[in-house]
């Protein structure tokens, strides 16, 4: 998994690509509470993301359940293929804030 | 054209005996990564056995099973651990704890083996409960669920740490024709998002092909035919055609034999001959 992080428009994109799985994810989501603490707008870019499993899904929920109850943004933008059929598994497209691209995530 | 995808199951030539009696007769089969194998035939047939073969529970008499590329029968205690980390298994009684909740049984493989925190081992114990449309199910015990909810929540279990083998013993049986089939079809979803390589025991010929990608079909513990569901379903084989068509079979009789089990006489061991036989008080 490679976790890189870059200032864009005012928000944090995470680029996000690689297998995210349980070896990975405690990483994943201690990068997102740091900056879900920090309240920032958070854009997760998963273009490159070849597999994830429901540790890193459940991850990027208990983040995004922070930047609700914190008031911050945080999108999930770009999600390859292989993520998004994982996320429609559980049915969690209709949850989450999901932008095509990341620009489109920035300036929403 | 070949295939190309990784094998992660591979038996090759494999014998079994429950005491002299043989059960598998020189089986061997690939499930490739992302397939649907359904292992089907009728009672008795070894479809039970090869699956425990397959788990690493019983040894063979002789021939290979390789699990994602290790030799369940000769890999270290330590490597058959991993594997089975790698490995989901939905058993056909369901194999719950009864004293646990439902959403303990599902934990419980990840408190086990890894180190996650407790608020991730929780959404990810919902998540799969959602997978399987038992949402809200999570504080119930086992005892105050149906059949089909324990074939679910088993399922929720056999697939809590995203395995990449997940095997399937009769998933259906005894549940009634709409929810046998939202398991199929829960089963081809976990396939196609996960890429999971699933095998399914199964009696059940419509789930069989509804979901399979190929079939074994066993017959008194030989491969009797391993394809496709369409060349199955169009096989000129009168036995396989006489299951799909629910024919029964009459047994052969042999009456030696049958006569010895009347009267109660053991069967000839290997290595007797009749004049032993004879010369027996």
């Amino acid at each position: 998994m490679n976790l890189d992080k870059r200032e864009h428009m005012g928000a944090v994109v995470v680029e996000l690509a690689g297998e995210v799985d349980l070896q990975h994810s405690p990483r994943l989501r201690k990068a997102l509470m740091e900056l879900m603490l920090e309240h920032r707008d958070v854009v997760v870019d998963m273009g490159g993301v070849s597999y994830i499993d429901s540790s890193g899904i459940a991850s990027l929920v208990e983040a995004y359940q922070m930047a609700r109850k914190g008031g911050g943004r945080f999108i999930l933008a770009a999600v390859s293929q292989p993520a998004l059929r994982v996320l429609q598994l559980a049915r969690l497209d209709k949850v989450f804030a999901i932008a095509e691209t990341v620009d489109g995530a920035v300036g929403a | 054209m070949s295939d190309t995808r990784r094998v992660t199951v591979e038996v090759r030539r494999l014998n079994t005996h429950y005491g002299t009696r043989q059960i598998l007769k020189d089986v061997s089969l690939d499930v490739r990564e992302g397939e649907i194998m359904v292992i089907m035939g009728g009672s008795g047939s070894g479809k039970s056995t090869l699956l425990n073969h397959l788990l690493g529970l019983l040894r063979p008499t002789s021939g290979t099973v390789k699990v994602l590329g290790k030799d369940i029968n000769t890999a270290s205690a330590l490597d058959v651990q991993e594997l089975r980390t790698r490995m989901g298994v939905a058993f056909q009684s369901g194999a719950l704890f009864s004293s646990m909740s439902v959403g303990d049984n599902i934990a419980l493989p990840l408190r086990e083996h890894t180190r996650l925190d407790a608020m991730t081992i929780g959404i990810m114990t919902r998540l799969k409960l959602e997978v399987v449309s038992l949402a809200g199910f999570e504080d119930l015990m086992p005892s105050e669920l149906s059949g089909g909810m324990i074939k679910r929540a088993a399922l929720a279990r056999a697939i809590v740490m995203d395995p990449k083998l997940l095997f399937c013993d009769e998933p259906s049986a005894g549940l009634d024709p709409v929810v046998a089939s939202s398991i199929d079809d829960l089963i081809l979803r976990l396939r196609d998002a996960m890429g999971m390589s699933i095998v399914v025991v199964t009696h059940d010929l419509d789930s069989a092909f509804k979901i399979a990608d190929r079939i074994c079909v066993l017959d008194q513990g030989d491969v009797l035919a391993l394809d496709t569901v369409a060349a199955i379903r169009n096989s000129p084989n009168e036995r396989i055609q006489n299951l799909l068509n629910r024919r029964t079979e009459e047994a052969e009789v042999d009456p030696d034999a049958y006569l010895r089990r009347l009267l109660g006489e053991r069967a000839r061991q290997d290595g007797e001959d009749d004049s032993q036989q004879r010369h027996l008080p």
